[in-house]
């Protein structure tokens, strides 16, 4: 098996296939821990974890405490409701003040993209990317593909389509680097306010002029959730013309290939981006993608504490 | 103190001078330009073998954050900086604190650059009492006092009936208006270039258009009132076709833009350096490119640096947080003569955007090697190599996104009112 030789885990794009490859391959290892009567193990024994969250996560926070107790590191949340621009102790000077506890690994989400990379030049623990702004949520993107991976065995032309708010989707941009290192086609849909320009250079990446072009023979289905802040703004009208032309429901769906499923990060506004009866429905897979969320944040645990097997 | 400056290529736009020559100085006028001119006794003798000596550089758009800010910069680290840079004269710009918007501050600012400074500083005032952006200063003082144009850089006026009345008011007396365009609204909360490399980083772009909708309207306001204005730091193709075609048209039009607009691109930005984060943001090789045919084709009539020194403090922070802005004086005139070298430009032109264009933009009476005009001259080695290090800037700042990069190319000698103030 090949090594990781990285320190953080900050973004995808970061990741060469191989990569992407081992920490998905671990993940499926790990889940026979989360089956067992006793889901421990002494991998990480005598690890510290601090996961500091600048912005509110129910999901991921809990995801990644679980999955560094199930390894058997000591787990630490620090959820701060002040983001960095209010007065106050600077990133750096938290970070530095966490790193004389030493921590092995800090797992943080932070609203400024690129925050870890800016934290990584400052201190000498592994940093773990829980989503940075609108840039990467590796966890996501490696959850997700591993879900899709768990439905058809394989990523390698798997066509996936994501639809939303591409522009201000760190969940976006990481499935988007993963799935096309690895050889999943991506097609992306969402009003063009919400398109971020180039997308399509990152790679086998294609913009799509409607949400039924994007469903056309797709394998896997991606709802993005849509903030509902940004309704009555710039950028749509309302939820209600939204729902319309880019909501999935029963009818669209059909467009998709008939074992296609449907997935979503989380949290859901049912009725707007999907309805009900897809959220629940059979080929819904959302939880299995929050499910396979903490096999795989313990193998992100476990490779950057340089995956040694105690 | 008298200066014979003796084997140097002269360039002097302004007389069409471009010849092996010397230049006497005396009692900080220039007192005679010829060949072999022999030194009169007691005056001192500078062997510019190799050198250019052009007319001192002017850089009319500095924030040299003093009074209010001096822990970023203050006028004798800034001046210092400009003279290391060839520069023998600055215009500082409003943003201070408090802010150039009356005669107090002005008077303050000239009068510390008389005595403590290295080199010739010409304040800008505000458009606006406090840069509110809701009533005018009073520029008629402001000018007496010693303001060279109004300016509420930094931000743009953006009520369309106060920026035409502006420049309505100033025309009259006579003083020039410099616009920072951009339209707000449309730059949001934006924080980089709105492109490819915004999309990858994550990073919420501000598009190029917020800048053209900006320029657009001042030139329209311009020719309308039929008063003069000048747009600070053009960064996109856009503003310089928007430019370029109002000029066609007769419109009292000038612009200027930085070194880092025609020698940078938003790439720049890739691991979310703070130092490359500025306003208007780095664009992309499109506009690089334009910006180099608008200084080809004269739209573009002089480079200035917006030098914007801030402290490490605020630049070693997130990238949304670090505050916008480079330091550029010490940088710009090897960036620049990369321009005669790419050949964009001829020395000849450079030196005229350097020096003849912004003393006739704002008036300044000098930019010239003239006999009698005042002896503001820059020795300039096209050859010499240097490493932009941070402990060696004159800045009291050091956010430069050059820094441990090689140069070529800087100024050899400074000499302002005939004192030679600066050797390298």
């Amino acid at each position: 098996m090949a090594d990781f030789k990285h320190k953080h885990i900050i973004a995808l794009r970061d990741l060469s296939k191989e990569d992407i490859e081992l920490l998905i391959s671990t993940a499926e290892n790990m889940r026979e821990i989360n089956s067992r009567d006793i889901k421990k193990v002494p991998t990480l024994r005598g690890k510290t974890i601090i996961n500091l969250f600048y912005e509110a996560s129910t999901r991921t926070r809990t995801s990644f405490e679980i999955a560094g107790k199930r390894l058997s590191a000591d787990t630490v949340n620090i959820t701060t409701a002040s983001s960095s621009t209010t007065k106050g102790e600077t990133l750096a000077d938290t970070a530095l003040n966490l790193l004389a506890m030493k921590p092995d690994i800090i797992v943080m989400r932070h609203s400024v993209s690129g925050s870890h990379y800016f934290l990584a030049n400052k201190i000498n623990c592994s940093i773990i990317n829980a989503g940075d702004g609108a840039h990467e949520h590796p966890s996501q993107g490696l959850l997700d593909m591993l879900t899709m991976k768990d439905r058809f065995g394989r990523l390698d032309g798997l066509k996936v389509a994501i639809v939303g708010d591409i522009t201000h989707s760190r969940v976006a941009r990481s499935n988007i680097q993963g799935l096309t290192k690895l050889g999943s086609s991506v097609f992306l849909a969402g009003p063009p306010t919400m398109m971020p320009p180039g997308v399509e250079k990152l790679g086998d990446v294609t913009v799509c002029a409607s949400m039924n072009e994007a469903l056309q023979d797709a394998d896997v289905v991606m709802m993005l959730r849509i903030q509902q802040e940004r309704q009555g703004k710039t950028l749509m009208p309302n939820t209600r013309e939204y729902s319309r032309y880019f909501g999935l429901n029963p009818n669209n769906i059909k467009l998709a290939k008939p074992n296609a499923i449907v997935m979503h990060p989380g949290p859901i506004n049912r009725g707007v981006e999907m309805s009900s009866s897809m959220v629940d429905g059979d080929r819904s897979w959302i939880l299995k993608q929050v499910e396979n969320g903490v096999a795989v944040r313990m193998s992100m645990l476990y490779h950057v504490c340089g995956g040694e097997l105690e | 103190m008298n200066l014979l400056i003796k084997n140097g290529r002269v360039i002097d736009p302004s007389q069409k001078i471009d010849n092996m020559l010397d230049v006497l100085v005396e009692n900080g006028l220039v007192k005679e330009i010829g060949k072999g001119l022999s030194a009169p006794a007691g005056v001192e003798v500078i062997d510019a073998t190799g050198k250019y000596v052009v007319p001192g550089l002017i850089d009319m758009h500095v924030h040299l954050r003093d009074p209010g800010l001096e822990y970023k910069e203050d006028i004798i680290s800034g001046t210092k900086a400009a003279v290391a840079g060839g520069f023998t004269s600055v215009c500082c710009m409003p943003n201070t604190k408090p802010v150039i918007d009356n005669k107090t501050v002005a008077n303050y600012i000239i009068n510390k650059a008389k005595a403590e400074g290295f080199c010739n500083v010409f304040p800008v005032g505000s458009i606006t009492y406090g840069l509110s952006g809701d009533r005018m200063s009073e520029m008629g003082e402001l000018k007496e006092s010693g303001c060279v144009a109004v300016s509420d850089d930094g931000k743009p006026v953006n009520n369309s009936e106060l920026m035409m009345r502006t420049l309505q008011y100033a025309a009259g007396i006579g003083i020039m208006v410099i616009s920072h365009a951009e339209e707000l609204e449309l730059v949001g909360e934006g924080t980089m270039n709105e492109g490819y490399t915004s999309t990858e980083l994550g990073l919420k772009g501000i598009p190029r258009v917020a800048e053209d909708v900006a320029t657009a309207r001042e030139t329209l306001l311009a020719e309308y009132t039929g008063a003069p204005i000048h747009i600070a730091h053009v960064s996109t193709r856009g503003s310089v076709r928007i430019i370029r075609e109002a000029k066609a048209r007769g419109v009292k039009v000038t612009c200027e833009t930085a070194p880092h607009y025609f020698a940078l691109t938003d790439d720049a930005v890739r691991g979310y350096n703070t130092n490359a984060k500025m306003n208007p943001p780095l664009r992309e090789a499109d506009d690089v490119a334009a910006i180099k045919e608008g200084l080809k084709d004269g739209t573009i009539d002089t480079i200035a640096t917006d030098h914007a020194p801030h402290h490490l403090d605020e630049k070693d922070v997130e990238f949304n947080v670090a505050m916008n802005g480079i330091i550029g004086l010490e940088t710009s005139l090897s960036l620049s003569l990369g321009l005669v070298d790419d050949g964009v430009l001829t020395l000849n032109q450079l030196i005229e955007k350097m020096s003849g264009n912004p003393s006739k933009i704002l008036n300044l009476q000098r930019g010239t090697l003239s006999v009698g005009s005042v002896a503001d001259i820059t020795l300039i080695d096209p050859e010499v190599e240097w490493i932009v290090e941070a402990d060696k800037l004159a800045s009291k700042s050091k956010n430069s996104p050059w820094l441990g990069q090689r140069m070529k190319g800087g100024a050899s000698g400074t000499v302002v009112g005939g004192k030679l103030v600066y050797t390298r």
